[in-house]
């Protein structure tokens, strides 16, 4: 039997709960800004169809979002809970921007989220669409503060070091926008939307080969599309200038993540091979010469570090990132290959007909989740042995609880997770597997006003005639 | 003379206004959920859920912002009192999860709806649980040493902390029956009248205890409530209780709609001053003070400025947003 200790119970506690909670995130800060389109094309076209993909797609991010919400809290009690003493030292710093964040996350749900989501006849067009924004821009502020944590933990900066041992801030605007958080923003957002348009896109294959004459599917599909063609190469873009700032700041992550042990010059890009962390070698590699230092240095014969400059217990596992990279590669290029693709098919005029892409779109529906996961355990256990690179160690970052406690609190929350999610992906799928209808209801007739925030929304139903006039509607 | 302000000082106020807005708002919601076990019907159950429903979300952010206020300004207090109150505190996120989901998934589903509901009971009742044996648990105070948690793993669960449980969750249904009388009418305003017969007294029950029995605990709560002349500080917060169980028990037996819920919340109100009273100045209770605390003053002023400008217009938003929606829910949805 194994026996886990309090630590590594811990970090599958905190890496469990955060995985979960990243995948309604990714999906809803990209299907935010979506609905924001769909909501502006309305407008703007005047075309009802374009209400009813909004409307249609309102419900799923209604399910998706709440998911969020709870999955979220969980987490701003986590910090304590299993990460006492780096909650006592970096909260001076890290704790006013998550206190930032879960502003932004309260000022968007105390009010915009229920008028996008109960609005409409209420609050009249104009308003509705601006409520529609801010939904996005919330999340977009989530996102931002969050984000900015994260690459502070990745590469501090702005701090000064207190009689207590806690981090202090010096300097706020170099703590926020510290080296790597404008590159892991960037990522992270395309990679949100990336995520959406790939579940956009299985949704609308999915009923393209069902019934290729639905108008609201073509759009939907010809949109998603768009997205992988044109964000996927951006984000390969990204995430190689990403890699660059990587290298400056965390070369031993990156070194694990290539798989180099050895620091060389011309070194090769491995595609594929199996890590032997106790020879400190990658077996069966397969390499392309040089490539590796061309991308990481921009230059065919240029240096990069191996792993053996740094002892042992300062290398991240090997074996865990040098895989996880690779996979959230490989879906890169395979959602290019898509996108690429619908551009073919696009020229010959078969994008609605092209059951081949159609079929291969279905299968990509989940691409963006496995990626965004990948991409974050790559940074997160990258950065490894440490919670704040190069200054705080993960060891020396836990709370003095019990193994039993923590244990048994897992496999609750796993327990739990599984049921109610399980539930919730459920519901989301039904609802994903009816096709978009002309005059797409709002939410079913018989279901009432709830969750999504407060909103003011009876007194304007009642007035609606008056404030349509105020609002131009 | 130059003016400064006492930044943890009014940090503290924050989140305890925060805490507060949490136990009062989300109070009345949990205790919907936990009325749901004792009310049946669909079309009744219905008209409750849809009696919360829009606000409970925004309720609950108010946990949230109290927790996430913590570590942003007490970083030490978080890191101390979250170890300390591990289990308590995980049963009561568990329970929040599946009361949330409840809201959503409850009506997505005629053959589970069952499950749903007893997912919105258990999970507010729970919850409720969760928070006042975690309350108990920092009233007795923690024992800290060396910046860190100093305590066993069982310390928060005493006869004290489970008798704060049970009196959370009875004071929780109280305001959740008087919620309720408020906005419905036919037969769930009916149970809602005779639930509020049960657990007002009760409620007040539980606070004379919580009342007898705090003062013995410490030397320094017993110093606060009872020697002189400081009494004489203090002797207004158990006036205003006086004041509110009149209130409340006559609103119920008068069949009043508003003034139970009024006066089960001044209750609240009241005893959280009590509570306030207790601790100052600490925040964790006899270990810590509020500026031994605090995080460093550029991180107080640095997240204040947002405060300041965000949680005032939340407020009002919040507070515009209760007058929309006021009058009686009816079982079909909708508000009139
Ligand atoms: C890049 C995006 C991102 C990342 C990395 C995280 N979150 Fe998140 N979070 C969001 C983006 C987001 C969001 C899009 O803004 C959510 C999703 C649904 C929602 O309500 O807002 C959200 C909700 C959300 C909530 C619920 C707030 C509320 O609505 O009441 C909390 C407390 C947190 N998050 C806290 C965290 C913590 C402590 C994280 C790190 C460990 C974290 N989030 C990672
Ligand atoms: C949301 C996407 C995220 C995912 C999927 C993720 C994933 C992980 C994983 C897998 C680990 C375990 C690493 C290991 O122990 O080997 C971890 C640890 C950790 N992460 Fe993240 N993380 C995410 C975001 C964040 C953010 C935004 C923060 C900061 C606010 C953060 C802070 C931490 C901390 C404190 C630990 C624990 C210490 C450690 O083991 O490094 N994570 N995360
Ligand atoms: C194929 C091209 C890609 C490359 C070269 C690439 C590169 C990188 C690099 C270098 C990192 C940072 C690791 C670190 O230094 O901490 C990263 C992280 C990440 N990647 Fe990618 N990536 C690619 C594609 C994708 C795709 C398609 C997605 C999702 C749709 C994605 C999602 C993420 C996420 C969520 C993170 C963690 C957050 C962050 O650090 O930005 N990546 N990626």
């Amino acid at each position: 039997m194994v026996v886990f200790d309090a630590l590594s119970l811990a970090r599958m506690q905190f890496a469990f709960t955060v995985s979960f909670h990243i995948i309604f995130p990714a999906f809803s800060i990209g299907l935010a800004s979506y609905l924001a389109v769909l909501n502006g094309l309305w407008i703007w076209t005047e075309r009802s169809v374009f209400l009813d993909l909004f409307n249609y797609w309102k419900k799923i991010f209604a399910v998706a979002f709440g998911m969020g919400v709870v999955s979220g809290i969980v987490m701003s009690y986590q910090f304590g809970a299993n990460w006492s003493v780096f909650s006592d030292k970096a909260g001076p710093v890290i704790g006013p921007l998550l206190g930032y964040e879960v502003l932004s996350a309260f000022f968007l749900e105390a009010g915009f989220l229920g008028v996008m989501l109960f609005g409409l006849q209420r609050v009249g067009r104009r308003l509705h669409f601006f409520a529609t924004v801010m939904v996005a821009f919330g999340t977009f502020m989530s996102a931002f503060w969050i984000l900015a944590v994260s690459s502070w933990m990745q590469t501090p900066q702005g701090y000064a070091i207190n009689a207590a041992g806690q981090f202090i801030v010096t300097d706020w605007f170099a703590v926020i926008f510290n080296p790597s958080f404008p590159y892991r923003l960037v990522h992270m957002l395309l990679a949100a939307y990336l995520t959406t348009a790939f579940v956009v896109g299985a949704v609308s294959g999915l009923h393209l080969l069902r019934n290729r004459h639905n108008e609201a599917t073509r759009i939907m599909f010809s949109m998603a599309m768009w997205m992988a063609a044109i964000v996927a190469p951006i984000q390969i873009l990204a995430g190689d200038v990403h890699g660059i700032n990587t290298v400056q700041y965390q070369p031993a992550k990156i070194a694990a993540m290539e798989g180099d042990y050895e620091t060389q010059a011309g070194a090769p890009l491995i595609l594929f091979g199996i890590p032997n962390p106790a020879a400190e070698r990658i077996d069966y590699a397969i390499e392309i010469p040089k490539l590796g230092s061309l991308i990481l240095t921009r230059d065919p014969d240029g240096i990069v570090r191996g792993l053996k400059e740094w002892p042992v217990d300062q290398r991240p596992p090997v074996s865990v990132i040098f895989w996880s990279f690779r996979v959230m590669v490989a879906l890169g290029m395979a959602m290019l290959a898509v996108g690429v693709w619908s551009l073919v098919g696009r020229a010959r005029g078969t994008l609605y007909e092209a059951r081949w892409l159609h079929r291969a779109a279905i299968v990509m529906g989940p691409s963006g989740f496995l990626a965004v996961l990948a991409g974050w355990i790559t940074t997160e256990v990258g950065r490894q042995p440490y919670t704040v690179y190069g200054l705080l160690t993960t060891v020396r970052s836990a709370s003095p609880i019990d193994a039993a406690a923590i244990g048994a609190s897992l496999i609750a929350f796993i327990l739990v997770y599984f049921t109610l999610f399980g539930a919730g992906l459920f519901y989301i799928f039904r609802l994903m597997n009816k096709a978009p209808q002309p005059s797409e209801g709002e939410l079913a007739p018989h279901e009432p006003i709830r969750a999504g925030g407060i909103m003011p929304a009876p007194v304007m139903q009642a007035d609606a005639a008056a404030l349509s006039t105020n609002f131009g509607a | 003379m130059t003016m400064t302000l006492d930044l943890p000082f009014i940090w503290a106020g924050l989140i305890a206004v925060a805490v507060l807005a949490y136990v009062l708002l989300d109070g009345f919601d949990l205790g919907v959920g936990i009325l749901f076990a004792f009310i049946k019907g669909e079309k009744n159950r219905d008209q409750m859920m849809n009696s919360v429903a829009p606000v409970w979300d925004g309720n609950e952010t108010w946990l949230v912002l109290g927790g996430g206020g913590l570590f942003a300004v007490f970083p030490l207090a978080y890191a101390i009192i979250m170890p300390a109150l591990y289990a308590p505190l995980m049963v009561m996120l568990l329970g929040l999860i599946f009361r949330g989901v409840a809201f959503e998934f409850r009506w997505k589903t005629k053959r589970g709806q069952f499950l749903w509901d007893w997912a919105f009971a258990g999970g507010s009742t729970f919850a409720g649980f969760a928070q006042g044996v975690a309350l108990g648990a920092l009233v007795q105070g923690i024992p800290v040493a060396d910046r860190a948690y100093a305590g066993g793993w069982w310390n928060w669960l005493t006869p004290f902390s489970v008798l704060t449980g049970v009196a959370l969750v009875v004071g929780y249904t109280l305001l959740g029956a008087t919620w309720l009388i408020l906005k419905t009418e036919g037969e769930v305003q009916d149970s809602a009248y005779r639930a509020a017969r049960w657990v007002g007294p009760a409620t007040l029950l539980f606070i004379l205890i919580f009342s007898a029995w705090t003062p013995f605990l410490n030397d320094i709560y017993l110093h606060r409530w009872l020697a002189w002349p400081q009494v004489l500080l203090v002797v207004p917060v158990p006036m205003m209780v006086l004041i509110s169980a009149a209130l409340l028990l006559r609103g119920i037996l008068h069949r009043h709609e508003l003034s139970p819920f009024l006066s089960a919340l001044s209750l609240f109100v009241v005893s959280f001053i009590g509570l306030g009273i207790s601790f100052y100045p600490h925040i964790v209770p006899n270990s810590l003070t509020i500026w031994e605390a605090a995080a460093p003053e550029n991180s107080l002023g640095f997240l204040l400025v947002g405060a300041v400008v965000l949680i005032p217009t939340i407020l009002v938003y919040t507070a515009y947003a209760y007058w929309v929606f006021r009058g009686k829910v009816k079982a079909e949805g909708g508000y009139h």
